[in-house]
């Protein structure tokens, strides 16, 4: 490491367009050295080209750059020796086995771990001999994050590495994840789960249309909410009315329609549930559903968009 | 830490590895071009006394003038009816039909070299047994030695042919399929010389020629009596510079296309003159004179001189300079031109 970089990746009105679309519209990141970063957006929100722009794949068309101190056209041999980058949807070599690939992986860095350490952080041991073509879904993506993690980097790119897994190789993951973080070095992850944002991040960035719409930890993008629960129901006999009084309903923060129903953020449930239930009774409205829970970053990019994480 | 082997050997091994381990390209680099030097030498094998088919039309005398004919050892003669006769001389069975008469007519296609054959030796067979004497004693030498056969014109021919095939689907389709699996991005991605990416492509060609030559020509020598007269040392430094000059053209043809199907269709457009043009299976002086100076600058053609050059003649590499610097000059430009053009995402 050449000493202590106090931000690791910075990037300022970084755009990006394809012919007449714009993936990336004047997007700002700051990501400190030592913390795991999120970018949180639904499909086609623009987290992959900004991903790829900072590992220097892509020519951002108009931003500033700075990566673990330096910038790309510079020495990106001397600095690609410090990142470890997974791409979304990389293939490897399928008629490879394991370690032929971490091998060749591994032959491209000056320095960085041994191959029987990788194969034991990403707990591949077994499949050392195996063809690429054998491995399982979740196999293949954690030999895809141990190519990226042979030259011990100081800088992690993780591009939707869960997308497509099964929760326990889901779970698998974030644990190597953690124990990557653990040991001081910088994560900057783009998922569209954000349980996994939830789970991983020390600060995320929800990304929608190419642009950073809103910055924090997790727990600080929730409060900003208001509320940090809420109460989902649906109504016998819906009229849009009723949100005129659901508003005015003790502790309710904001009221917002879904396909399943009516959605409140609110502060306390203990409050808000005895007074919204007997405001019901009073309109005399017949409930055919009621949940409540934890307000998650999914009601915080609804809030923000109108729009959810997993639409298109 | 510190760095455990050389990227540009790992590169190599990694291509080899993956080549041995995809059972079609093994049978169409080394059991094919092998099947089809068998075939064709067995097809086009020199039989000792060849002789001629015959078709004798009904009519007077036919019995006895099939039977003279027959006497003759290079003609063999069948009496047959008018219709048979045309049909059989239709298809290629027989090389010339006789309708006998009081002066007999030869019916033949002298486009086809067997045909004025067959028109020569039945009329000699004729005149003579009408009693014409020829003048001038004659003795005749024949030449059947290995090196004249066309065995040995194709075993060289095939190696050619194999030398750029597998220099360009081997390659091609690699490259164009790590580029589709997004691992060409993947690699670029890490501190790898792009141009250890490229010369690997290169080594594992030259590992594979090794292999193509001793196939091919173990297996004419073997099989055919097909030698190498020239050394064997100057066999392998021609196909070397073969090998690496399809090398660059695989990697060119390959360097933008972004689909298997899109890369098989430029390899075909490539291969095809070549194939037909520039004489694996047959001399190219077949060629209007109009059309040399296209056919010499291909690559192929000077390969396959040079290549013969060294196995038929014995002739030793001095003599092909001139060809090799062909051969060498495609590849040189090929290879700086895929540099140049080449597309990693």
């Amino acid at each position: 490491m050449n000493g202590i970089v106090e931000v690791a990746v910075r990037c300022q009105g970084l755009e990006k367009r394809y012919g007449d679309v714009v993936a990336v519209d004047g997007l700002d990141l700051e990501v400190y050295a030592g913390e795991c970063f999120g970018l949180l957006g639904p499909n086609g929100a623009g987290k992959t080209t900004t991903v790829e722009i900072l590992e220097g794949l892509l020519q951002p068309d108009a931003g500033e750059l700075e990566i673990l101190g330096t910038h790309w056209g510079t020495d990106d041999r001397a600095l690609r020796q410090r990142l470890g980058v997974q791409l979304q949807e990389t293939q490897l070599a399928e008629k490879l086995t394991v370690e032929e690939t971490l091998r060749l992986f591994r032959s491209f860095f000056d320095r960085g771990r041994s191959i029987d350490e990788v194969l034991r952080i990403v707990e591949l041991e077994e499949k050392r001999a195996a063809w690429v073509s054998r491995l399982s879904g979740g196999q293949q993506q954690r030999l895809a994050v141990a190519c990226a993690l042979v030259s011990e980097p100081e800088l992690l790119f993780l591009d939707e590495p869960t997308t497509g897994l099964d929760p326990q190789s889901r779970r698998g993951l974030w644990d190597l994840v953690l124990d990557f973080k653990a040991s001081g070095r910088t994560v900057l992850l783009t998922t569209h789960y954000m349980e996994e944002a939830e789970r991983l991040c020390d600060r995320v960035a929800i990304v929608d249309r190419g642009r950073v719409i809103a910055l924090g930890t997790p727990g600080e993008l929730i409060s900003r909410l208001g509320g940090e629960h809420v109460v989902e129901f649906a109504l016998a006999n819906d009229d849009p009315a009723v949100d005129n009084w659901l508003r005015h309903v003790e502790g309710v923060q904001d009221v917002r329609r879904e396909r399943e129903g009516i959605f409140l953020t609110v502060r306390e449930v203990h409050r808000t549930v005895p007074a919204l239930l007997s405001a019901l009774r009073r309109h005399d409205v017949e409930l055919t559903s009621f949940t409540t829970h934890h307000a998650s970053l999914e009601d915080v990019f609804v809030s923000l968009t109108g729009r959810h994480l997993r639409d298109e | 830490m510190n760095r455990s082997s050389s990227p540009l050997w790992e590169l190599t091994r990694a291509r080899v590895v993956e080549f041995l381990r995809e059972p079609e390209a093994i049978f169409w680099v080394f059991i094919f071009p092998v099947l089809l030097a068998g075939g064709l030498g067995i097809a086009f094998r020199n039989r000792p006394a060849e002789s001629l088919r015959i078709g004798v039309a009904d009519g007077p005398g036919a019995a006895a003038l099939a039977a003279r004919l027959d006497s003759f050892p290079a003609l063999r003669a069948f009496p047959m009816t008018p219709a048979e006769a045309a049909d059989e001389l239709r298809t290629g069975k027989l090389a010339l039909v006789v309708v006998p008469g009081d002066s007999v007519t030869y019916v033949f296609d002298p486009t086809r070299s067997e045909g004025q054959l067959a028109r020569r030796v039945v009329d000699d067979a004729l005149q003579r047994a009408a009693g014409r004497a020829d003048p001038r004693v004659v003795s005749e030498r024949h030449l059947t030695e290995p090196g004249s056969r066309y065995i040995d014109f194709l075993i060289p021919g095939l190696l050619g042919l194999n030398l750029m095939g597998s220099g360009m689907w081997g390659i091609g389709f690699n490259i164009v399929q790590a580029r589709r699996k997004r691992l060409l991005k993947r690699l670029l991605a890490t501190p790898m010389r792009k141009s250890h990416y490229l010369l690997s492509y290169g080594l594992s060609r030259f590992v594979f020629m090794i292999l193509e030559v001793a196939a091919l020509v173990g297996f004419g020598w073997v099989v055919f009596d097909v030698r190498v007269h020239g050394s064997i040392f100057d066999l392998l430094i021609v196909s070397v510079v073969g090998a690496l000059a399809f090398a660059g053209l695989g990697l060119l043809t390959a360097s933008r296309a972004q689909t298997v199907e899109g890369v098989s269709g430029i390899m075909n457009f490539v291969m095809l003159p070549m194939w037909i043009f520039s004489g694996v299976f047959f001399s190219y002086a077949r060629f209007p004179d109009a059309l040399q100076p296209l056919i010499q600058t291909l690559p192929l053609t000077p390969l396959l001189d040079a290549l013969r050059s060294v196995m038929i003649d014995g002739a030793p590499l001095s003599a092909n300079l001139a060809r090799l610097a062909v051969v060498a000059a495609w590849g040189v430009a090929s290879f700086g031109a895929a540099v140049k053009i080449f597309r990693w995402n």
